[in-house]
């Protein structure tokens, strides 16, 4: 492999036309400047666009989450409105200034390998590593209020018809959840009950609705996990919408209603999910320069990768500009 | 390790280049004005939600301050108030795709919603 | 500095000359060993691997297409007495045949393969924009394409011999992984648990799609050379800039569609699934966003091969540049606004259903605007009935019934009349198979002279595009009728009185299969003893041509000026030499009387 790259690199200096007529004679060759571009502002401006192009892309995957969100708080205001009461605002907006904070240094950074500050450089990078570590710190704790407070995803939701965490009164609480939150475990348990009395005797597996339909327990029908749901026609809106300014409460949600309320947790987990994952692979691109920045690889002539990476730590802070309002400030 | 300044307009304009201002340093207050607009815009996005404008403009109230903040985000730190047209093109393109996306897709998305409602539990059938 | 005249100079009329290259070094003898082309960052050799990968995975599609065909020879079981095995054999058949096809085959085939090995030639560049992510492209490919036919693969043999490959649980969701299907737990869990690897496949694929996009929009912005303004481009760049704004826009689409079914199976996130909360007609719209652009990943490329051959062959210049370059783009983009027609049954409101329809026969109008364009450039055109050529007329005609029938599926009152009946199957295989694999061919033959320096044998290569052509239309042509009398697709049983149509078919296939082996024979005689090619046996005048066959390591010592890359005329037969030779006076005079467009 080694010997192959110092090829191909030969074959570089052979390319490497000096006397080019389309070269700039002053030029010389730049360390940086690969065969096949002309000039080293061709080669930035490149790079450049292929960068924005592939934040295109980013934009795009989250795109897709976005549009899951907007169906779902689009089909069930209530839900959303009842079930962010579980996230922390004031730990989402300490978040949103730290995101904000790292963008900043970050971009200064970028300031700093354009004047060829390297000291400054390296502080700027440190820096916005920070506001990545700290934002993920808080990003975990929330993670683990939500996991002790099951508010988890998929079946470790409490709100899930398919929960299998311990039973809510008896499992362990976080002081986190707010009042309707509360209100809530009380209005459940006198659902639960009177479901159990008014169902529990003809409760069978439905065969009769497909496959579609079928439950993922029905493999070991377990009738006891079946909760039953109220019977009412479908596509006739029972719900009853709260005036303008008031608490949507739980038990006043009707029965289809509750049982998307997981779905609100599960959309958080992915959209802020995909997003840390995004925060962390930033992160390593910033080590990654901030390696090469403290050993003087870029100055005004080259700081392509440091551009770049700033690139994307913005676009990071910027779906998270937009994840912020959706997930935590819905009223 | 001394911190050298190299002034960027030595390194701008090449001699017989075109592409003279590919190099674009940010100056400090701007980049400071622009990180307390967002502070700011931060602060009126939480606190407008102390007041209720009804469901549908609170959304778009959430998504203007949003908006504002993101073309903050874009034009000054991502620098491309300065770059090259095409990038930005770029960059709108993608939003509109994506709202693109959303919109159609909402614009149905009540028509079949309803046939998904997890299926109620077939009260007690006649004895066949 | 000794000024040797390279073999073909073309228009790059340098100032001073680079001394050329040691005799006889191209980019296939630049480098020895297999790790000097698997780890190669020439775009030409990067184009070679991505043609042997292309083409493995087109015969393992191939041969479950056949397969798939004989079981339908008779109503019943026809490989397995049990009709349950046979069943479960048919499923995952088709589901292998269109994943394999669509995923590693159609999309990549022209792009990747084409347009990796002409794209920065014609753009008189040394190389793509970015040549590692160009390689990483391609590993991204063949791992996905490895690990996807592995997985489904592995399902087969599980079906048909009990051989059970670890983790090779196959797929029976057909290739769009539908909810519930995807997400089933029922009687399909164990099947269906191939969906999660086979989801991982195609994430890893989507990167590798995304990665020629960016690869070759940057490359089309910031490398063309002197000379060459956007209304100066080869059509086939307008194409590929096209097709890489929806691998673009779209493929992330599908990775996130992917990843949320990942998720649904994984840890039981319901947005689609209805039994955990989710909503099936959701992952439509997710999928088709994507997967109708898609449609266009195919056909966009193959159109600008066939801008390119009708062109040259007919040594005339191209009828209408400016519409066919902007009928591209107009493709692209009404693409994104389609997707709705896709699921005309699937409970979307009327009003959506009208607006989508409408928009589907808008896509008519640039599509038609290509076809009459190509017919006009044929019009007394100087037609030389090349293999090239002669795929390309097939690809005219065959994508006219494609089209044509399309506007029959976009049409909502016989739309829902058709929905999943094999008039769908007939329509898409007219555009992909006819069409794009039509293309694809005549690309081939149009390029394979420069791609290996040698000629391939006409009479051999008009058999087998014919043959192919025949074969096609005895599959496809019956499964309209089929179609229209009700027969429902994905089935491996039918009603006794379609058996008919389904023999004819299966015939065909066969016919369809020899046709192919003749191409692949007449191509592999041509690399081991064909003639040799000079660098440009075609007469025609875009850059590639300009260079010698196959092409030195760099392309182009000096970047070259580029002129019109239609006119013909600047090429004239020299009977005595047997050689198209540049006449240079003409050459200069249309690439300097031209305004020249900077491109910054």
């Amino acid at each position: 492999m080694s010997d192959l790259v110092s090829k191909q690199q030969a074959a570089v200096t052979l390319a490497g036309d000096p006397f080019s007529p389309t070269r700039d004679p002053h030029h010389g060759h730049p360390p940086h400047l690969a065969h096949h571009f002309e000039t080293p502002e061709q080669q930035y401006s490149s790079a450049k666009v292929g960068m924005w192009v592939f934040l295109a892309t980013e934009l795009l995957m989250f795109g897709g989450l976005f549009c899951a969100y907007s169906v779902y708080r689009h089909n069930h205001p209530e839900v959303f409105e009842f079930a962010h009461h579980y996230l922390d605002r004031s730990l989402g907006a300490i978040n949103t200034i730290v995101l904000i904070t790292s963008s900043l240094t970050m971009a200064w950074g970028v300031r700093c390998a354009q004047l060829g500050q390297r000291r400054g450089l390296v502080l700027c990078l440190v820096l916005t590593l920070i506001g990545g570590a700290g934002f993920m710190t808080i990003k975990t704790i929330e993670y683990h209020h939500k996991y002790v407070e099951h508010v988890w995803f998929g079946a470790g939701n409490r709100y899930s018809k398919h929960y299998q965490g311990p039973s809510i009164n008896e499992g362990p609480f976080g002081g986190h959840q707010s009042e309707s939150a509360l209100r809530m475990t009380e209005g459940e348990r006198q659902e639960a009950a009177a479901d159990k009395e008014m169902m529990a005797p003809t409760t069978q597996p439905t065969e009769s609705f497909g496959p579609a339909f079928v439950d993922p327990n029905a493999g070991t029908p377990d009738e006891s996990k079946i909760k039953p749901t109220q019977v009412i026609p479908a596509g006739l809106s029972t719900r009853v919408r709260p005036e303008v300014g008031e608490e949507v409460r739980y038990e006043d949600l009707p029965q289809f209603e509750k049982d998307r309320v997981s779905t609100f947790f599960n959309i958080y987990f992915l959209m802020t999910g995909l997003h840390g994952i995004h925060v962390l692979v930033g992160m390593g691109l910033i080590t990654w320069i901030l390696v090469r920045g403290a050993r003087g690889a870029f100055g005004p002539l080259y700081y392509t990768p440091v551009d770049l990476v700033g690139l994307y730590w913005h676009l990071v802070d910027l779906i998270w500009i937009f994840l912020f309002p959706l997930l935590y400030l819905i009223h | 390790m001394s911190d050298e300044t190299i002034e960027p307009s030595s390194v701008a304009a090449a001699p017989g280049e075109d592409h003279a201002g590919h190099v674009h340093v940010v100056p400090p207050w701007l980049l400071l004005a622009v990180f307390a607009a967002l502070l700011v815009l931060t602060f009126v996005t939480v606190a407008i939600t102390h007041f209720d404008f009804g469901r549908t403009v609170n959304v778009w109230v959430a998504l203007g301050i949003a908006v504002a903040k993101a073309t903050l985000v874009a034009l000054f730190f991502m620098h491309l108030k300065w770059d090259s047209p095409f990038n930005g093109l770029v960059c709108v393109t993608a939003m509109f795709f994506v709202a693109l996306f959303i919109g159609i897709t909402l614009l149905d998305s009540k028509e079949t919603a309803v046939n998904f409602q997890p299926p109620p539990v077939p009260a007690a059938r006649p004895a066949e | 500095m000794s000024a040797i005249t390279p073999p073909a100079h073309g228009i790059g009329l340098p100032v001073e000359r680079e001394p050329s290259p040691p005799r006889g070094d191209n980019y296939l003898t630049h480098s020895r060993g297999i790790l000097s082309w698997l780890f190669s960052l020439d775009h030409k050799r990067i184009g070679i691997m991505y043609l042997v990968g292309v083409l493995t995975a087109f015969l393992i599609g191939g041969i479950f297409a056949l397969l798939l065909r004989t079981e339908l020879l008779t109503p019943g079981p026809t490989f397995n007495s049990n009709k349950a095995e046979a069943w479960t054999f048919y499923n995952h058949c088709f589901t292998l045949h269109g994943a394999v096809m669509v995923f590693l085959f159609v999309i990549p085939a022209i792009p990747a393969v084409l347009g990796n090995f002409v794209l920065p030639i014609m753009l008189g560049a040394k190389d793509v924009a970015f040549p590692r992510l160009n390689l990483g492209s391609f590993w991204c490919w063949i791992g996905g394409a490895i690990f996807f036919t592995y997985v489904l693969l592995g399902g087969i043999l599980n079906a048909s011999f009990g051989w059970h490959l670890p983790g090779g649980y196959g797929l029976d969701t057909g290739w769009t992984f539908y909810t519930p299907y995807s997400t089933g737990q029922g009687p399909h869990a164990h099947s269906t648990d191939g969906t999660i690897a086979a989801l991982l496949g195609v994430f890893i694929l989507g990167f590798s799609s995304i990665l020629t996009g960016v690869n070759f929009i940057a490359s089309i912005h910031m490398l063309r050379p002197k000379g060459m303004g956007w209304f100066r481009m080869p059509l086939m760049l307008w194409a590929l800039y096209a097709t890489s704004v929806i691998q673009i826009l779209a493929t992330p689409v599908l990775a996130i569609t992917g990843l949320l079914l990942l998720a649904e199976r994984v840890i039981g996130v319901g947005i689609f699934d209805p039994a955990i909360g989710g909503d099936p007609v959701l992952y439509q719209h997710f999928f088709w966003f994507y997967s109708h652009p898609a449609v266009y990943i195919m056909i966009l490329p193959a159109m600008g091969v066939i801008s390119e051959v009708i062109s040259t062959h007919s040594r005339k210049h191209v009828f209408g540049y400016n519409f066919i370059a902007y009928s591209s783009i107009a493709i692209a983009l009404l693409s994104f606004l389609v997707w709705g027609h896709h699921m005309f049954v699937s409970g979307q409101s009327p009003l959506a259903n009208a607006i989508f329809s409408l928009l589907t026969f808008s896509v008519a109008v640039p599509s038609a605007i290509k076809v009459f364009n190509w017919v006009s450039t044929m019009y007394r055109g100087d037609i030389r009935f090349t293999t090239a050529m002669v795929c390309a007329m097939c690809f005219i005609v065959m994508f006219t019934f494609g089209g044509l029938t399309g506007l029959f599926l976009g049409a909502l009152s016989n739309n829902i009349h058709v929905t999943g009946t094999y008039f769908i199957v007939a329509h898409f295989h007219y555009v992909m198979v006819g069409s794009v694999l039509f293309a694809f061919l005549a690309g081939l033959y149009h390029w394979w002279p420069k791609m290996f320096g040698r000629m391939t044998d006409l009479a051999w290569g008009n058999a087998g595009a014919l043959t192919l052509l025949v074969g096609f239309n005895l599959t496809f042509m019956p499964q309209f009728i089929m179609g229209a009398k009700g027969m429902p697709r994905r089935y491996a049983t039918y009603p006794v009185e379609f058996q008919g149509y389904h023999v004819v078919s299966t015939i065909g296939a066969y016919v369809m299969a020899i046709g192919l082996f003749t191409i692949a024979f007449n191509l592999l005689h041509a690399l081991l003893k064909g003639e040799k090619a000079p660098a440009n046996p075609w007469g025609a005048n875009t850059l590639e041509w300009h260079c010698p066959s196959p092409p030195p390591h760099d392309n182009f010592p000096v970047e070259p000026v580029a002129g019109d890359p239609y006119d013909l005329k600047s090429w004239q037969w020299d009977e005595a030499t047997k050689q198209w030779v540049l006449d240079e006076q003409r050459a200069r005079t249309v690439a300097g009387t031209e305004p020249t467009v900077h491109h910054h």
